[in-house]
Parts: structure tokens; sequence; C-alpha cells
């Protein structure tokens, strides 16, 4: 098991002949991604990669059978391609594209409420279910297939934590990046739970950062739900305030969303919090012997 | 993109938002003339930079005749204005806004705001205007008003009727506030505005409504679509160093330390400076080339780091996804040619590309100290750079 993608997803690039999308279509395809379609308007009849290119969503799902996509597009199109997408009835939306007006995303959210489409992103690294499906920009090589799920709005601590695990010995059972924008698709909330509800999920590495208060709910939900030890981490505890880090969505502002105040929440609501980015899975592994979590035995699997 | 506040009462006119009569002024005379054409008993000066908190510092006066415009009009032009939203060495005032005085019957806020929880649009409002809106919400959060807007449908005339009476508005002001507030609205989506405040928005005694301040922020992410918005742009008002990062799309924020940091990806740039700091040591900046940074832009941002005269060591930390290690390895060669380098750098290297990367370097004269993870570059450059002092 695993969430959100898996030998089952058929996958459409949009976007798929620019060359970014080119890169990873070939190293998505490498991985074993099922990629089946591309999508750009007016090279409809091309071939990327041996993967065949439409002028639209609509003729390449219909002619495909394509349940997923994923975004490549320039962030000045890209919240169209999104409605695209949702309007073709893919089930899974993974938009890579960063630097979204933040006008347009809360359009495109408002749009997806009807909708039963779920949207990951944008501005993220894509999900991963190691050695079955990879979409997006991750670097396929540090991924093992395993029983930890790790949600985060920050690609590269991503790839960082999913790093320190493999080294550990525990592999990944899937790992979402939802992006570091103010307006997104899926939250932290989603995510979780969804690893509560994966029986192949058996730990889970949180990555937040400071900006708006997305990481206090998902602490404050974990106490109340979570069936399972969430380890965490949250970037910016050196962050100025009022700057904007990066991410759109990383700002200190009105004395709200520093590092402080969700390590505090999320603290106090039983989540073990990592002093730095690098014992990210350390602090998992020893949650989970602590809590008696069959890690020994995983890690000699 | 912050504007100045002159700038958005302009934007203000465009859309019939009333606001007081008044003009920018440069100099002193500029000033007195434009006060002598408002041909008003009271003329308020305002220093005009890129902070709130304006008011409290000194920078906002009133005055009761032409001489006295003269007088606060030297004082304030070239002086540096320190306020709680300026950095710690200020602003120097470079414009004025010189405009009629009016007569205030009552203040209050009015705000447009991004609520992150929904991802809808908020109008807020307060009877309590004229006060740090901040403060407000900490210790009467009840004095705040809101109403959520629905993107498909906009503000709507009951939501602005309901702000109005909830305001405690009279009849007349109720019309005019329910319009004044569509009117905001239009402005904000038509400018992809990420904040508009109005602080204070006030009633006069005749019940006519103004906006007597302007606070405009904008999504720096559709600048590219706002050609209006973006000649409002005041450079002077920047860092130099960002201004020269944002050239080559690089996210760059100058901090206090001496170590500096290139990183990718914005998650992974504060968890650097955040470990750099765990191992006492003091990052210089916030770098975050991006994911589509090419050769030449990895090479600028180096060199924008070294030109910080603070900066003792270099900390290049990189987990390749879009970004490949390779560029970032070819950068900082590029960079080491034409620049001289007299402080240590560490780099860590891993994910797209990685062996071609750590190729590149082997390959070159540069001098690099190699780290096998970020906990070990983040150890090895605060160690260097402390030998250094």
């Amino acid at each position: 098991m695993s969430i959100y993608v898996n030998q089952q997803t058929k996958l459409v690039v949009q976007g798929i002949t620019g060359s970014t999308a080119k890169f990873h279509t070939k190293l998505m395809k490498e991985y074993g991604t099922n990629i089946v379609a591309g999508v750009t308007p007016g090279k409809g009849g091309e071939t990327v990669e041996g993967v065949p290119v439409f002028n639209t969503m609509t003729d390449a799902v219909k002619k495909t059978g394509a349940n997923a996509s994923v975004i490549y597009v320039p962030a000045g199109v890209a919240a169209d391609a999104i409605l695209e997408a949702a309007e073709a009835n893919v089930d899974l939306i993974i938009c890579i594209t960063e630097h979204i007006p933040i006008g347009d995303m809360i359009k495109v959210k408002r749009y997806l409420e009807n909708k039963d489409t779920v949207l990951i992103g944008p501005n993220c690294p894509g999900v991963i279910t190691p050695d079955q499906c990879k979409i997006g920009i991750m670097p396929g090589y540090i991924h093992k297939k395993g029983h930890i799920g790790v949600v985060s709005r920050s690609g590269t601590l991503t790839y960082e934590a999913v790093h320190q695990l493999s080294e550990l010995g525990m592999g990944q059972s899937t790992a979402v990046g939802i992006g570091g924008d103010p307006v997104n698709g899926t939250s932290f909330i989603d995510v979780l739970k969804q690893f509560n509800e994966d029986p192949d999920t058996h730990g889970v590495i949180m990555i937040g950062e400071i900006g708006g208060t997305q990481e206090e709910e998902a602490a404050r939900w974990i106490e109340e739900n979570m069936k399972k030890p969430v380890a965490g981490f949250i970037s910016g505890v050196t962050a100025p305030a009022g700057k904007r880090m990066g991410h759109a969505g990383a700002i200190i502002s009105g004395g709200k969303g520093t590092a402080a105040e969700k390590i505090n929440v999320m603290k106090a609501s039983g989540i073990a919090v990592a002093d730095t980015p690098s014992t990210m899975g350390e602090t998992l592994v020893n949650l989970m012997e602590d809590l008696g979590k069959p890690s020994e035995q995983q890690k000699r699997e | 993109m912050n504007i100045h506040e002159y700038q958005g009462k302009e934007l203000f006119r465009t859309y019939e938002i009333p606001v007081p009569r008044g003009h920018v002024a440069f100099s002193i005379d500029e000033a007195v003339s434009i006060a002598k054409e408002l041909d008003s008993g009271v003329v308020v000066v305002k220093a005009q930079i890129h902070a709130g908190g304006r008011g409290k510092a000194g920078g906002v006066k009133i005055a009761n005749s032409i001489d006295e415009v003269r007088t606060y009009a030297k004082e304030l032009l070239g002086k540096t204005l320190v306020t709680h939203q300026t950095a710690e060495e200020g602003q120097v005032i470079q414009r004025l806004l010189v405009e009629e005085g009016v007569d205030i019957q009552k203040e209050y806020y009015v705000g447009f705001v991004l609520n992150r929880d929904t991802g809808r649009v908020s109008l807020m409002a307060s009877t309590e205007g004229g006060m740090d809106i901040e403060e407000v919400a900490e210790n009467t959060p009840e004095k705040i008003l809101y109403e959520e807007i629905d993107p498909l449908v906009g503000l709507t005339a009951f939501q602005g009727r309901r702000m109005a009476f909830g305001l405690g508005l009279g009849k007349k002001g109720v019309k005019q506030a329910v319009e004044l507030f569509q009117k905001l609205y239009k402005l904000y989506q038509d400018s992809d505005a990420s904040i508009i405040e109005i602080n204070p928005f006030i009633i006069t005694s005749e019940e006519k409504l103004i906006a007597l301040d302007a606070k405009l922020n904008f999504d720096d992410n559709a600048l590219y679509r706002q050609e209006r918005i973006r000649g409002y742009r005041d450079e002077s008002e920047e860092d130099p160093k960002e201004l020269e990062a944002g050239k080559y799309d690089l996210s760059y924020i100058a901090l206090e330390g001496n170590i500096g940091c290139m990183v990718n990806g914005a998650g992974l740039a504060m968890a650097t400076m955040d470990i750099i700091k765990h191992y006492g040591g003091s990052p210089a900046n916030f770098l975050d080339v991006g994911g589509s940074a090419t050769t030449e832009n990895v090479s600028n941002a180096f060199k924008i780091l070294l030109s910080d005269k603070n900066v003792k060591g270099v900390f290049v930390n990189i987990f390749g996804g879009i970004m490949k290690c390779d560029v970032i390895a070819a950068g900082i060669v590029e960079a080491l040619e034409t620049i001289e380098m007299n402080v240590p750098l560490v780099v860590r290297l891993e994910g797209t590309n990685v062996e071609k990367g750590r190729e590149i370097l082997e390959n070159s004269s540069a001098k690099v100290i190699s780290a096998v993870s970020m906990d070990d570059g983040a150890k090895k450059i605060v160690e260097v750079t402390k030998q250094g002092c």
C-alpha cells in the first residue's frame, strides 16, 4: 500500500515539450512511472521520450485513460493547466510550477471545492512511492521502499529527510511535497489522514516552516486522531520577521507564524521535533523505539 | 512589492475612492507650492517611506501656515526615519505627501488581506481606527469584523452592508461604505494586491467617508501582468544586494552574520541558516538559487555573497532535485575564475547529477572543503570561520 500514487497510476505530463518537463519525463520513466501521455497545445501528434503528445487534456485522457497529471508549465498559464486537468476529471493533479499568482490560485481552489480531484502543490517537488511511481522532480535514487510517510512544505527538506531515513535503513511508504505557497491544494491534515489509514505506513515525518498556521492545525489534529508516531521539523528559527523567505508562504507577519510557536504547539501535541534538519530521521527512529514500534525489525528488512 | 502612500492614493482616485486633495513633493519648494495650491487652512506633511508607524516616529506633521509647511518639509526631507517597521538604521525620507487637512469625526480601520486558512480574501474592519491593528487583534479581537469573500461572486452588497452596520455607521455612511468596500475589492483583484489597508479611514462631520491613509502591497508573482504597479517601484527603498539578486532570479535576504550561504530550495535555505546558528555560527544571508538557475546565475549569486564585507566563509549546501548539481559546480568554478576568493568555502552536494557535480569541482583549481552531509558542512564552516577571526 501507499498513498496517492502507485503502479496503477497512469500519468499525463502537462507541458511535456518544455526542457524541464522533458528532462524529468525521462527520469520518471527510468524510475518506472507509467507515463501514458503528454499535453502541449499545438504540439499534438509529436512524441517526447516515446510518449505521445496531445493538444488538450480532454484528448489525452480520452485516448489513454490517464488518471493523474503532473504540471510543468510556466507560472502565468499554470492555473489554467490545473483547471484543464480538473475538468478532464483526473483523480490527482500534481503541480510543480513555482511563482503562480496568488489571485489565480484563489480561483483554482474555489473551483476544486466542487470536484473530487485532488491537487497537490503548486510549488512542490511532487509525490513518490518508492519502487512504484515517482511523479515530480525529486531525485529517485535516495528513496527506499519501506514504511515511513514523509510530508513537507519544502522540496529540498523532503529529500533531506528521505535521505536520512534511507541511510538509517528506514524505507518510505510515500513522500509527499505539499508545496510552499500560501494558497495550495492538499494540506498537511489531508496527507496525515491518508497516512493514518494506510496500513503500510508505520510512522510519519512532517516538515513545516514559518508562515501561516497549517502546522499548528495539523499538530492539533495529530493529537486527537493520529494512531502513528510523528516526528517533525520546522525551518526558519533564524528567519527575520516580515521577510518572505523564498517561498511565497514563508513569512512571519504580525507576530504570527513563527517557528518557535509552531514548535511549541507540535511538542505539546506529542510530536517529536528534531533540533536540527540533520536529525529528522534519527528523531523518528528514536521515537519509534521509545514507543516499541517495530523499527528495529524494519531496519533488518 | 510595496508602494508609497501617495501612489496608493493615486490608485484610489482611479477607482473613485475618496482621498484628501494632495500631491507628492520631492523638494521643499515643491511642498510649498503644493500647499499654496491646496489653499486649505490646515496642511498635512507626510513622510513617504515603505514602512508603517510613521506617525509615532514623527514623520507626519500638521502645518497651520505656508511657513510651517516650509519648516516641516525642510525638517523631514533627507532625515532618517526609524519606525517599528523599518530596519534599525531606518529609512531616508526622499518624498513627502502634502495634502489638505480634513475634519475627522471618527476613525476606522479597513483592510483586505488573504486568509491563508480558507484560501480566500477577507474584508476586515474595526471601529478602532488609527491604532496598531495587530494590537487591536491581540487585546480586543471582538472589535475586528470580518467578511470572507467568495472569489466567484466577489464582495456582495449585503456583506458590505453587514460590515457597515457592524461599524455603527448611519444611513448615509452605510451607502458610501458599501460602494467603497466594493471599489476597494475591485482594485485588490485588478491589481493583484496582497494587502490593502486604510488606517485610518474616516468619517467627517458631514458624514463623508475618506481614506486618510493607503498601505498597499502586491503579489510579486503577478507583477509581470501589472505594468502600472511595476512603474511604482521605488528601488531606493530596497536593499541593493537583494535588488541585484532579483535581477538573476535569486531569492536573497541580507542578515547580520558572517557565514555566506548558497542553497537550493527555500526550506533547505532556512534550515541551513538554522543549523549554522545551532552550531554557534551566524548566517550572513538567506539565498535560494531556485530550481531553474543557470551557471551564470549561480556565478552571480556567488559574487553577491562575496560582496558582503562581513562574510568570513561560504557554505554551499545543495540537494539537487530540479536543480542539477553540475550546474551549481560549474557556476562556482566560473565565479572563482573571475573573482578572488580569500575566505574558506565548504561545499556539500547531493541529489540530481551529484557525480557530475563532484567531478567538476575535483577537476578545477578551486580550493574546496567538501562535506558529506549538511551536518558535516555546518560544523566545518562554523569551525573554519571561527579560526579566521
